[in-house]
C-alpha cells in the first residue's frame, strides 16, 4: 500500500460547512479552521424545549445541557485536575531548605523558601532536586505540592526529641545532611522561629558567609536588605541564604515526589543549654498586637466582673471594642480596630461586638474567629468560623464553669497559676 | 537578684542609626544588653566597641552610669570578629552580652556566633533576662514571638544575644557622658575582603506581592472579581442551650490549643 496522502475532498467540503446535513455526524470532536484557531458553532448550544422553542441554560447549576461535547466539558470541569509531578531521578545537585514548621505545619515562609529553592535547582545546570528538611514533629501533609522533591524527616537525635529548643542536636543533624548530601545550596527562613538562628550556627560551623536577609536571589546574585532596612546590598549568592518573607513565589502549579532520605549517621553532639519548657506568662502583660489569644469585650457585654474572671481563667489578654473603650469599661490601649490595634492572634472571642468595619479590618488578620452576640446576622457573626447565638452574661458563665472544671481536673488548690511579669 | 560583682560581664556595644532621621545614637537591643549587664554586675561591667572612638554616639552609653569603656581602634573596613577574638583571648569574660543585630551596615547578626564558635562557647539567642547564676551555670529566659518565654540552663562562660523583648535601657545622662574614659587599644584585625566587592545602595521599596488569579475561562475569572470573601462557613448555635455553646467554644479553644492540657 502506498503511503501517500489521500485528500477526500468532499469530506473536507462537509467538514468545512457546518450547515451541512451530515456535517455532525463527520465532525466528532473540536474543528479547527484554516488557521488553527478552534472553531466553535455556536448553533449547537442549548437544547430545544418542549414547546419547541430553542432553551439556552446559562446557569451552570442548571439541568445538564443536551449537546454531547457540553456533557463532557461538564464532568471533566467537576474534578479536581491532578497538578503535573515534577520528576527528579538522579539529581545533579542538592538544594536544601531547612522549614520552620511553626505549629507542626508548613509556613508562608516556609512555602517562599521551597518556591525560592525550586527555581534555585532549576537554574544552573543540569537538573537540582530540593531537600526539604524538617526536625521535630510535623502535622503537614502537603509537602508534595510546596515543591519538595526529597524529604528529610527527623525527629530524634541522640535519643531525645528534636522539639525542644535543642540547637546543638538540630545542627548536628544538617551536618549530616552536609556530610551526606553536599547541597549546593542551604536556604532557611530569617525568622524567629529557630531559622535565623540554625542558619547563623549552620553558615558558622562550615566556614560560609550567609546572605542575611536577602530578598531577591538569583544563581549568581543576591540582593540583601541592611542594617535597620535603610540599605540594599548586592553581592554574589553564598551558599547559605538566610532569606525573608516573599523573597520568592510559592509553588503552586506542580507536585513533586517528596521522597523520603535517610541519614546514615550523627556527628557526636555536646549540649550545653539545655531547655527547661515554657514559662507561664501572664496574659495581660503580653502585648495586644501580638497576643496568641485575645477575649474581645463590646457593647453587648454587662457583667464587666464576670469578663475579667472569664479572662482570667482561660488565660486570654482582654481587647475591647471602640464601643467599650470610649463608655469607659476599658482602657484605650486595648481598643482593637482600624483606630486602636491591628491583631494577629491565632483565636479571637468577640463578646457582644457586632463588627463595624473598623473592627473587623483590625482583626483581619485573625485566624479563627469566634463570636457570642445576640444578633445572628450580625457582620461579625458572619465573620466568625463559629458564632454562638444567645446573651453573653449566661454563655460566659457556662464558659467560666467549663474552665473551671477543665482547671479543677488537673489540680485542686490552685485556682491561678504562678504566671511571670514581663515588662 | 543581686548584683555580683565577682561576675566578669563584657558588653558588645555598637553605633546605631535612628530609624527615621538616620542620626548616630546607642542601638536600642545593645543598650538593652547593657542595662542588662548593669542589673547583674553593677558598675564593674565592662563595655566593649571596634570602631572609631571618635563617634560621639558612644558616650550615650557611658550616661547609663560607666567610667570607661574599652575601644579597640579599628578602620571601617576591618573584619571585628577577629579584633574580638584577640580582646577576649586576654580579657576573659564569664558573659558576653550583645544585641541582636546592628541598626547599620549588613547587620547579618553574625558576629556573636563567630565568636561562639571560635571561643568554643555555647550562645544563646534572644534571650530576655538572666534569672539567677548559681554554681557555674545561668538560668535564662529567652524571648520567643507572641510574648511567650522559655527558661534555658546554660553553663559559664557563654555569649547570649538580648532581644528587644528585654527591659528597656535606662536613660543615658549627658555629663556622666561626657566625662566617661575610652581606654583605646590598637587593634589588629584583618580588614574584611568579602565585603569589599560588595555594592551599596539605598533600600528601594520591594514589591508587593499581588494575587495572581489564575482562572482558565471568562467565567472563573468573573467569579474571582466578584466574589464575596471567605468565611462565610462558619457555624452558627442558635438553638442549642448556653452549656452547649460554651461547650462548643470551649472544645475549639482546647483543638486550637490555646487552653493549655
Amino acid at each position: 500500500m502506498s503511503d501517500v496522502i489521500r485528500r477526500d475532498p468532499r469530506t473536507e467540503r462537509i467538514l468545512r460547512n457546518r450547515l451541512h446535513p451530515l456535517h455532525e455526524s463527520l465532525a466528532g470532536g473540536p474543528v479547527r479552521g484554516p488557521t488553527g484557531l478552534l472553531r466553535r458553532n455556536p448553533h449547537a448550544v442549548g437544547f430545544i424545549g418542549p414547546n419547541g422553542l430553542k432553551r439556552i441554560d446559562r446557569s451552570s447549576t442548571g439541568p445538564a445541557p443536551s449537546g454531547r461535547d457540553l456533557r463532557r466539558s461538564a464532568t471533566t470541569h467537576s474534578e479536581e485536575p491532578a497538578l503535573p509531578l515534577h520528576r527528579v531521578e538522579q539529581p545533579d545537585f542538592y538544594v536544601a531548605a531547612v522549614l520552620d514548621m511553626a505549629g507542626g505545619r508548613l509556613t508562608s515562609h516556609d512555602r517562599d523558601i521551597l518556591g525560592q529553592a525550586q527555581q534555585l535547582a532549576r537554574s544552573g545546570g543540569g537538573q537540582g532536586a530540593v531537600v526539604a528538611i524538617v526536625l521535630g514533629e510535623a502535622r503537614e501533609a502537603g509537602f508534595d505540592t510546596a515543591g519538595a522533591d526529597r524529604l528529610i524527616q527527623v525527629t530524634h537525635c541522640d535519643g531525645q526529641a528534636l522539639d525542644d529548643y535543642c540547637p546543638e542536636r538540630k545542627l548536628a543533624v544538617l551536618q549530616a545532611v552536609e556530610d551526606q548530601l553536599g547541597p549546593r545550596f542551604w536556604l532557611f527562613p530569617d525568622s524567629v522561629h529557630g531559622g535565623a538562628d540554625l542558619g547563623a550556627r549552620l553558615a558558622v560551623r562550615l566556614g560560609e558567609r550567609p546572605a542575611v536577609h536577602a530578598w531577591q536571589v538569583t544563581e549568581t546574585e543576591t540582593l540583601c536588605r541592611g542594617g535597620s532596612g535603610r540599605i540594599d546590598i548586592r553581592r554574589h549568592t553564598p551558599r547559605v541564604l538566610l532569606l525573608a518573607e516573599e523573597c520568592a513565589l510559592p509553588v503552586d502549579d506542580s507536585r513533586h515526589q517528596a521522597l523520603p532520605i535517610q541519614l546514615d549517621e550523627y556527628p557526636d553532639v555536646r549540649v550545653c543549654i539545655h531547655d527547661q519548657g515554657l514559662v507561664p506568662v501572664d496574659p495581660s502583660q503580653i502585648p495586644l498586637a501580638e497576643a496568641e489569644f485575645i477575649l474581645s469585650a463590646g457593647n453587648g457585654v454587662r457583667d464587666w466582673d464576670q469578663f475579667h474572671e472569664v479572662a482570667t481563667a482561660l488565660g486570654a489578654t482582654e481587647g475591647a471594642s471602640r464601643v467599650a473603650v470610649d463608655d469607659g469599661f476599658m482602657p484605650r490601649f486595648r481598643q482593637i480596630g482600624a483606630t486602636g490595634t491591628w491583631v494577629t492572634a491565632r483565636v479571637y472571642v468577640a463578646v457582644g461586638i457586632s463588627g463595624a468595619v473598623q473592627h473587623l479590618q483590625g482583626i483581619g488578620r485573625c485566624e479563627k474567629v469566634v463570636a457570642i452576640n445576640l444578633d445572628d446576622g450580625c457582620d461579625m457573626v458572619r465573620r466568625a468560623d463559629l458564632g454562638a447565638i444567645g446573651d453573653s452574661s449566661e454563655i460566659l458563665a457556662e464558659l467560666l464553669a467549663l474552665a473551671r472544671e477543665h482547671r479543677g481536673g488537673k489540680d485542686t488548690d490552685a485556682t491561678v497559676p504562678e504566671t511571670l511579669e514581663v515588662a | 537578684m543581686p548584683v555580683e560583682t565577682s561576675l566578669n560581664i563584657a558588653v558588645l556595644v555598637s553605633v546605631g542609626q535612628h530609624p527615621v532621621s538616620g542620626r548616630a545614637r546607642r542601638a536600642d537591643q545593645d543598650a538593652r544588653a547593657v542595662e542588662l549587664g548593669l542589673t547583674l554586675a553593677g558598675r564593674s561591667l565592662s563595655l566593649v566597641h571596634v570602631g572609631d572612638a571618635g563617634e560621639p554616639a558612644l558616650r550615650q552609653y557611658l550616661g547609663m552610669g560607666l567610667r570607661t569603656m574599652t575601644v579597640l581602634q579599628e578602620a571601617p573596613e576591618a573584619d571585628a570578629a577577629s579584633s574580638l577574638l584577640q580582646y577576649f583571648a586576654t580579657h576573659p569574660a564569664d558573659i558576653v552580652l550583645a544585641g541582636v543585630q546592628a541598626e547599620r551596615g549588613e547587620a547579618s547578626g553574625l558576629l556573636p556566633y563567630l565568636l561562639a564558635e571560635r571561643l568554643g562557647w555555647p550562645l544563646v539567642p534572644r534571650i530576655a533576662q538572666i534569672r539567677a547564676i548559681e554554681n557555674g551555670r545561668a538560668e535564662v529566659l529567652q524571648a520567643l514571638p507572641r510574648g511567650q518565654r522559655r527558661a534555658l540552663t546554660v553553663p559559664l562562660p557563654f555569649i547570649a544575644t538580648v532581644d528587644s523583648a528585654a527591659p528597656g535601657a535606662r536613660q543615658t545622662a549627658f555629663g556622666p557622658g561626657q566625662r566617661g574614659l575610652f581606654d583605646i587599644q590598637r587593634g589588629l584585625a584583618q580588614a574584611d575582603v568579602a565585603r569589599a566587592e560588595w555594592v551599596e545602595a539605598q533600600a528601594r521599596p520591594r514589591p508587593k506581592r499581588l494575587n495572581v488569579v489564575k482562572a482558565k475561562s471568562a467565567a472563573e475569572r468573573f467569579k474571582a472579581a466578584t466574589a464575596k470573601p471567605q468565611g462565610q462557613g462558619g457555624q452558627v448555635m442558635k438553638q442549642e442551650s448556653s452549656r452547649e455553646k460554651a461547650q462548643a467554644i470551649f472544645d475549639l479553644l482546647v483543638a486550637e490549643g490555646v487552653i493549655r492540657q
